[in-house]
């Protein structure tokens, strides 16, 4: 057992910014699926050997201040994410976890205001556009239903960087019916190794029938 | 010194912002052909050579206060 244990890091740990929200939800999600969650600060360092996934969960970390996301990916703790991501550790950032990890360069692509100009909270159906071995693995083309709870949520990316993550199968998820006037229906996306993703649903808002659905168990197994 | 950065959407990003203030003053009767909101950053550095100080406000800039996907900045020293 213990040799496994090894080979196979059992701790999943989930990241807190100030401003951080929804880190006791995701902590429950990891919980509900046997996994052991842990707390990473974001003015400490960790060793990547010691984790089997991150999380960067959702919020409004730093108040949103500047732009969404972009003060948090300048934290101490985002240097030890940096080095488990080039040791191959896949890491998932929900909603503002997602913003952070678009504005630390590890995602392709920005996050901007609604269209609308409104916060949305709602749930949405997506389809999944290139499947992730780490994270909810499923066939291409089959559809889940998530909430959503954003209010810079429109995904952009420059014509060129576009084609580029269409052809490398970097589009993780696309919104059936476009919320917020995302590039290409785009609600989540993944980087060139697949193992470092992001999106603005939220799936741990999905886990059992009384909150609404369920399909977002996939994510946390 | 003190130099300012302005940050401002690029032209192909829509702004919402923008969008949003220039319809408040189309309405109000005080047309406009378009408006666009950005930030204007102050930062007081600690230098009393003008080029030294720019190079310190363009690291500062390229490191967190804009981002170059969706934004573009212009720096100038506002006091000496």
């Amino acid at each position: 057992m213990k040799a496994q244990a090894k080979v196979s890091p059992p701790k999943v740990g989930i990241l807190r910014f100030l401003g951080t929200n929804c880190d006791r939800d995701v902590w429950q999600a990891v919980e509900s699926v046997g996994l052991k969650p842990e707390w990473l600060w974001h003015e400490d360092h960790f060793e990547a050997k010691d984790y089997s996934a991150l999380i960067l969960p959702g919020g409004f970390s730093y108040g949103d201040y500047l732009r969404c996301g972009a003060l948090a990916a300048r934290s101490p703790v985002m240097q030890s994410l940096r080095q488990a991501v080039s040791r191959g550790v896949p890491v998932l950032g929900i909603c503002n976890g997602f913003q952070i990890l678009c504005e630390s360069g590890l995602l392709p692509g920005a996050l901007l205001p609604n269209q609308g100009g409104r916060f949305i909270d709602d749930w949405v159906e997506l389809t999944l556009e290139n499947s992730k071995a780490d994270w909810a693995p499923q066939a291409v083309g089959s559809s889940i239903r998530l909430p959503i709870a954003h209010g810079d949520g429109r995904y952009f990316i420059q014509e060129e960087g576009l084609k580029r993550i269409e052809d490398q199968g970097q589009i993780w998820w696309r919104y059936k019916s476009n919320p917020n006037g995302s590039v290409a229906d785009i609600a989540g996306v993944s980087d060139e190794s697949g193992r470092v993703v992001g999106l603005m649903p939220h799936p741990e808002r999905a886990l059992w029938d009384w909150m609404g659905g369920v399909d977002g168990r996939g994510f946390f197994i | 010194m003190k130099v300012a950065v302005k940050v401002m959407p690029r032209r192909e990003v829509l702004d919402t912002q923008g969008r949003a203030v220039g319809e408040k003053l189309n309405r109000a009767g005080l047309t406009l052909e378009s408006c666009r909101v950005g930030k204007y950053i102050e930062l007081e550095i600690q230098e009393s050579e003008r080029d030294k100080a720019l190079d310190k406000a363009k690291e500062m800039a390229e490191y967190v206060l804009y981002n170059p996907l969706i934004e573009t900045f212009e720096m100038e020293v506002v006091e000496p």
